[in-house]
């Protein structure tokens, strides 16, 4: 086990890398600390299975350094990290029967027969693998597969981590709960440090107690679920966290004020920070839909629709041609066509270029 | 209630293809059988002879001996041309230049007509002028492919080797490209050795062409006729004279239809039996 830290991280899959575009990662700063269960969180093609990758040494990064526990392993090939990392398409060896699969990454290890057998039927039972350990693994569904690929990620017991990228993907719904309650409880059983790659935020959120998110090749924001939800320093944080994501709305400086359509909003701003909005390319304001209430003035809105999900009603409202998304817990009333809409105090932040600006100016 | 419309026209639709199989295959074969069965002195005259010629094909030392250099020239080129075609489509490069500068160059061999071949290796291994039979003599070997039996077969599976070694490299590396990096990935995860990954991930995956590519290279080199027979003839005396050589030397040479034709379908029967034996037993576990 080890503390993993990527030091100004930049990968990209060309020869000659010139421009931004080229690079699937760019700079990455980060430590995972060791025994943490984290999930890494994005949209599709923004650099996480990169990541992994790099973590697991399958790739070398083209610039930066990786580090266990202080010591340089970026030149180091996969077979010298010990990581396991388990892929999003079921792997398995197809001559050979589950046992001989489970015990396959030992067996190249030398650990000792007593051992092996120890850990396969540990891990066998783990992930209701018994009955069918004689059998050949090409035989099973793929649900049956993934959980010889999650078996084989997790039954060496010295890893330094456990990768998974999007393992579930290939498994039914219903396993999937089964399967990632499971794995929460094996990382609190052995302590291993496990990094779950994943773009469901459900998933990400039950599995882990970090959650870093990534979007286009940067790592923009890094902590535990409730801060992501309560603080998120990027609009893609805000909008990826959250069901409905939160409203990101065109801002404007009235008079030295941050306002939305002639709204001013509550909170002072320094002269820096005014001065930073005034020289922005792109000055918005972020709002979560639980931080926005109907009132009986503020700004008017028209009511386009309303989704009852039983503990409370999502209600889609329109001003001026811009979509506005709020909360209504069950029971309170919503205007059947106009009404006026008001942000909860503190409720609103300033995002400048996507990034989120704080009180005094600068980018927390 | 089925309310079904039967509507018998359909089977027209199925004619062109019965009388392209008819005229294919069955019409020729028939002529065989037809041939197989009777005895004639020409002027279309036929006499009815059962299974005699059947009998005396099976019985005779020459077939046994034509069967016994063609099984054994087929083992040894498929024991040879496997495994090489393996070992080359492993080596070749996987990205860059260097694939398509592979692949042509593999697919230059089977671009050329047999009886080239045969007449290339015919000059190529000569004793006196040929570049390989020159060689080989002024190296000290006492090297003549008309003459010397051991020589004759050499050259000759020398050649089948050279000429379509190519095909199972194609075929191997369309196998190999086929494999998804998770696999390879999974593998150094897993710290398999290069041996562990041969063996488990790419010998299994190969499977199926290699079934593909042992089917056509048996069913092939059965049956090869052209390059043997313009390389050595058959010689020197019968040493080279595979079951095709035999089977035209009887039918065109010494003009006896009857157990020439008795001889065909022999033939025939023993490449279908054995592709299929082969076939149903290395799929008999797959889906």
């Amino acid at each position: 086990m080890a503390e993993i830290s990527l030091s100004n991280v930049r990968h990209s899959y060309l020869d000659e890398p010139g421009e931004d575009a080229d690079w699937a990662l760019k700079n990455v700063d980060l430590v995972w600390e060791d025994g943490g269960a984290y999930a890494l969180l994005g949209s599709s093609g923004c650099g996480k299975t990169t990541m992994l990758n790099l973590i697991s040494g399958l790739l070398t990064p083209t610039e930066g350094r990786i580090l266990f526990d202080g010591k340089d392993v970026t030149r180091n090939q996969a077979e010298a990290r010990n990581i396991a990392q388990v892929f999003q398409f079921p792997v398995v060896y197809d001559t050979m029967t589950v046992r001989q699969n489970l015990a396959f990454p030992l067996k190249n290890r030398g650990v000792a027969r007593y051992e092996i057998d120890k850990r396969v039927r540990e891990i066998a039972g783990l992930l209701d693998l018994e009955a069918s350990l004689d059998k050949r693994a090409r035989g099973l569904t793929a649900d049956g597969k993934q959980k010889i690929s999650l078996g084989r990620g997790l039954v060496r017991s010295d890893v330094n981590a456990i990768l998974f990228d999007e393992p579930l993907t290939v498994i039914d719904p219903h396993l999937k709960w089964q399967l990632r309650s499971k794995l929460k409880e094996l990382h609190q059983r052995v302590g291993a440090t496990m990094i779950y790659v994943t773009h469901d935020q459900t998933e990400a959120l039950t599995f882990a107690d970090q959650v870093v998110v990534m979007h286009d090749g940067h790592v923009v924001q890094s902590g535990s679920p409730v801060e992501l939800f309560e603080n998120p320093r990027h609009t893609f944080v805000g909008h990826f966290i959250g069901s409905p994501g939160m409203n990101v709305l065109p801002g404007t400086l009235l008079n030295g004020k941050v306002t939305y359509c002639g709204y001013s909003l509550d909170g002072e701003y320094s002269d820096k920070a005014i001065d930073r909005i005034l020289n922005s390319e792109n000055f918005e304001i972020g709002v979560r839909p639980e931080n926005i209430h109907f009132s009986r003035e503020g700004i008017p809105v028209e009511v386009t629709r309303v989704d009852d999900t039983g503990r409370m009603k999502i209600v889609t409202t329109r001003h001026n041609q811009q979509n506005i998304r709020l909360i209504v817990p069950e029971g309170e009333a919503v205007p059947e066509q106009q009404g006026y809409i008001q942000f909860s105090p503190g409720g609103a932040s300033v995002y400048l270029d996507s990034w989120l600006l704080d009180a005094e100016g600068g980018h927390s | 209630m089925s309310t079904k419309t039967v509507n018998q026209k359909a089977w027209f639709m199925v004619l062109p293809v019965v009388l392209l199989v008819a005229f294919n295959a069955v019409i020729p074969l028939m002529t065989v059988v037809n041939y197989s069965l009777q005895e004639t002195f020409g002027d279309n005259v036929f006499f009815y002879e059962g299974l005699t010629w059947f009998e005396q094909v099976l019985h005779s030392e020459r077939f046994h001996a034509a069967l016994g250099r063609q099984a054994a020239f087929t083992l040894i080129i498929l024991l040879i041309e496997i495994p090489l075609g393996v070992a080359i489509a492993l080596a070749m490069p996987r990205k860059g230049i260097g694939v398509p500068v592979c692949l042509v160059l593999m697919s230059l061999p089977l671009l050329i007509p047999w009886n080239v071949v045969g007449a290339m290796w015919n000059i190529f291994a000569l004793p006196e002028i040929g570049l390989l039979g020159k060689t080989l003599n002024s190296l000290g070997f006492d090297y003549n492919y008309t003459r010397q039996p051991f020589d004759a077969w050499a050259t000759t599976i020398a050649m089948d080797v050279w000429h379509w070694t190519s095909l199972v490299v194609l075929l191997a590396y369309a196998g190999l490209s086929a494999i998804p990096d998770d696999f390879y990935q999974a593998a150094r995860i897993d710290g398999a050795s290069r041996w562990s990954v041969f063996r488990y991930i790419q010998l299994p995956k190969l499977k199926r062409v290699l079934t593909i590519a042992i089917l056509l290279r048996f069913m092939d080199s059965f049956m090869i006729y052209t390059e043997p027979f313009v390389l050595t003839g058959g010689g020197p005396g019968n040493t080279t004279t595979f079951l095709s050589i035999d089977l035209v030397k009887m039918a065109l040479g010494q003009f006896d239809l009857g157990p020439a034709a008795a001889m065909s379908i022999i033939y025939f029967l023993v490449i279908l039996l054995v592709s299929w034996v082969f076939y149903t037993y290395t799929m008999r576990h797959e889906d």
